[in-house]
């Protein structure tokens, strides 16, 4: 993940609901918001905020697709060629009996491969960090709005008027 | 806006808010481990100190230690095995079925279901090393090149196709609860007063802030990981069954045993589950998220499994007398009424008749009849395998080679090895991780509480709720 530079309103509100429906309003407003942090998901939070929706659905299409290769190539080219067998009075290479076997590998790289890219792509890691960011509660039971100030044009005062008129108890400034 | 269906008990009871949720649940991960605690480890260490001196003996001398005998080739081993595989499906269950049929109860229950499947088959996977003899051969199994001896493993086999469900099982499963695990751990790291367990809680945690673009990703690879999971925990006991049943062993040989041996494994690993959840919610006061609701659930459950598998029983008995081979009506009516008769009816008395007993409310109701009856199934489980495993074999084609078997104690020790290992693992779990899944309850609080919906945020003010932007409707799933 990026490091943080600059300077940051944190709008916290105490409800899922409330910032749920703040999002929009500030948008319309046109406040540009970085993102909002929550101590669960909210649905239809990252379509109100605009986030493009995710494309992990086709990295794990992918993943799955290459598990499936992977395993047919394996089986096939052991089974068929490397060291040719005629077990149970069937084809060296038959596929029936390889069907298990290639739905447990696509499963099994569908799933690594699937979960690496949502740590890649969120930057998590171990020790990347230690603590949110902007505010500690909101792990707990609290809704944190972060705006970064330097891609606002209205002023701190417009932005924090605006925050606490969307239903934020709080409004504090991060700096980096 | 949010409606909630006036004939359902409210899922989380006591009128919690998400700081509620947050405090109960953390309270046991960061107070120091109870008196009870200390007993409880304390004896699965003993448990497991035993279990590890007879396995250790087992691997030293090798498996002419076991009551095994060249007609009944395996006995315990195999039992013990399917048994706790079989467990450990219910975990896979509730964490991926029930969250791809949207079924919100599972959120209090799913952490620890999971972590049981997790340990349920590590325990299989010692009896897979154990029946080896040599373990440290254990890696033959594997595709490996021909360096170890020109050949590869038989694709063809069942017991290959195993190797690959129950490695992939236990790799995604573990993947699955771990990912469940990082909001949870975040929420710890973020209220650690001690250094080490920030540390350790921190480097877990993996970073999470909890951002909506993580929680969007994180919901959509949780709904890919349950869509990959369901036919998973199918597919292992499926294959776990065909072990048997591509083998011509008359008692086998039957093409019913994958949807049999699945309904099964659920059938065990729910009881198990509510063996764990009944001690687990009142040692660790959770009666509020662990309620009867819950309880009567899986109850439910259990009782439809149950009957699955007496059907299955029943319909294995007619086709072996209508089917007309004779060495396969031999074997079945040889388990009715043959030497091992009492093992096949505590299966039947077990399985088929005890769960029958909760159709009445008033008896899934009651958390001592429950537990009860837990143990109950948890033993006609295991005398399932028992049956289907021993008595198919006992009798061999020759009467000269008719065999009984009897355990002896590397038997017995090396399943209570495996009590040993799970009991222990399962309280390091319960100790030192959130036993219920604190963002998902919070996210199901809402709509599912008996409370005022303004109270959850913890503050009694009225807010503005129902006026405008529908669009942005929180139950749109």
């Amino acid at each position: 993940m990026a490091e943080l530079s600059g300077k940051y309103l944190v709008g916290v509100y105490d409800d899922d609901d409330t910032v749920l429906h703040a999002v929009p309003k500030l948008r319309k407003a046109g406040v540009k918001i970085k993102e909002v942090y929550s101590p669960f998901p909210i649905h239809g939070l990252d379509e109100a905020l605009g986030h493009p929706r995710t494309r992990i659905g086709i990295a794990a299409f992918m993943f799955g697709v290459t598990g499936c290769c992977v395993a047919l190539t394996l089986m096939i080219w052991t089974m068929g060629y490397d060291w040719p067998m005629i077990i149970g009075g069937k084809d060296p290479i038959s596929i029936p009996n390889y069907i298990p076997i290639t739905f447990e590998l696509t499963v099994l790289f569908t799933a690594f491969g699937m979960v690496t890219t949502f740590f890649i792509s969120n930057g998590l890691g171990p020790g990347t960090h230690f603590h949110p960011r902007f505010d500690v509660r909101s792990t707990d039971n609290k809704f944190v709005m972060a705006i970064d100030m330097s891609r606002n044009s209205m002023t701190e005062d417009e932005i924090s008027r605006a925050l606490k008129d969307s239903g934020a108890e709080e409004v504090n400034i991060k700096q980096f | 806006m949010h409606v909630t269906s006036p004939v359902r008990e409210p899922l989380i009871q006591g009128g919690k808010t998400y700081a509620d949720v947050t405090e109960d649940i953390c309270r046991h991960v960061e107070a120091t481990p109870t008196k009870e605690w200390k007993i409880a480890f304390g004896l699965s260490l003993i448990v497991l100190a035993y279990g590890s001196v007879c396995l250790a003996w087992t691997w030293w001398e090798g498996l002419g230690v076991w009551g095994l005998n060249k007609t009944v080739g395996w006995a315990w081993d195999i039992t013990n095995f399917v048994w706790w595989v079989g467990i450990g499906h219910a975990g896979t269950l509730i964490s991926a079925i029930l969250l791809l049929f949207r079924q919100k109860w599972r959120t209090s229950i799913n952490r620890a279901a999971e972590a049981m499947t997790i340990f349920a088959v590590i325990c299989a996977a010692s009896f897979i090393l154990m029946h080896m003899g040599r373990p440290w051969m254990a890696y033959w199994a594997l595709p490996l090149p021909n360096a170890f001896g020109s050949l590869w493993v038989n694709f063809n086999s069942p017991l290959v196709w195993d190797v690959f469900a129950i490695s992939t099982y236990f790799s995604v499963s573990l993947v699955f609860w771990y990912i469940g695990l990082i909001p949870d751990l975040a929420t710890i790291r973020d209220r650690a007063t001690s250094k080490v367990s920030r540390f350790m809680y921190g480097t877990f945690a993996m970073g999470w802030d909890g951002s909506a673009k993580t929680w969007a990703r994180y919901e959509y690879i949780s709904l890919i990981l349950a869509g990959l999971s369901t036919p998973l925990v199918l597919s292992v006991h499926t294959i776990v069954s065909m072990d048997f049943a591509t083998s011509v062993i008359p008692g086998w040989h039957t093409t019913i045993f994958p949807p049999y041996f699945v309904a099964g494994a659920i059938f065990s690993g729910f009881a198990m589950v509510q063996n764990l959840m009944l001690i687990t919610r009142v040692v660790y006061k959770l009666e509020d998220y662990i309620t009867l609701e819950h309880i009567e659930t899986m109850n439910k459950v259990i009782t439809l499994t149950g009957s699955v598998v007496g059907v299955a029983y029943i319909t294995e008995f007619f086709i072996a007398w209508y089917g007309g081979v004779e060495y396969e009506y031999y074997a079945f009516f040889n388990r009715m009424t043959g030497p091992y008769w009492w093992a096949y009816w505590a299966m039947m008395t077990c399985n088929v008749i005890s769960p029958q007993l909760f159709w009445s409310r008033k008896l899934r109701r009651s958390i001592t009849f429950t537990f009860f009856i837990s143990v109950i199934v948890n033993i006609g489980m295991w005398f399932e395998r028992f049956v289907i495993i021993v008595t198919s074999l006992h009798r061999d084609y020759i009467p000269s080679s008719w065999a009984m078997f009897s355990p002896t104690r590397y038997d017995i020790g090396d399943y209570i090895f495996s009590f040993g290992l799970f009991f222990t693992l399962f309280l390091l779990f319960s100790k030192y991780l959130p036993v219920v899944n604190m963002a998902e309850v919070k996210a199901v609080l809402r709509s599912t509480s008996a409370q005022m919906p303004a109270k959850i945020a913890g503050v009694a003010k009225v807010r503005q709720r129902g006026t405008a932007e529908p669009a942005y409707n929180k139950d749109q799933e």
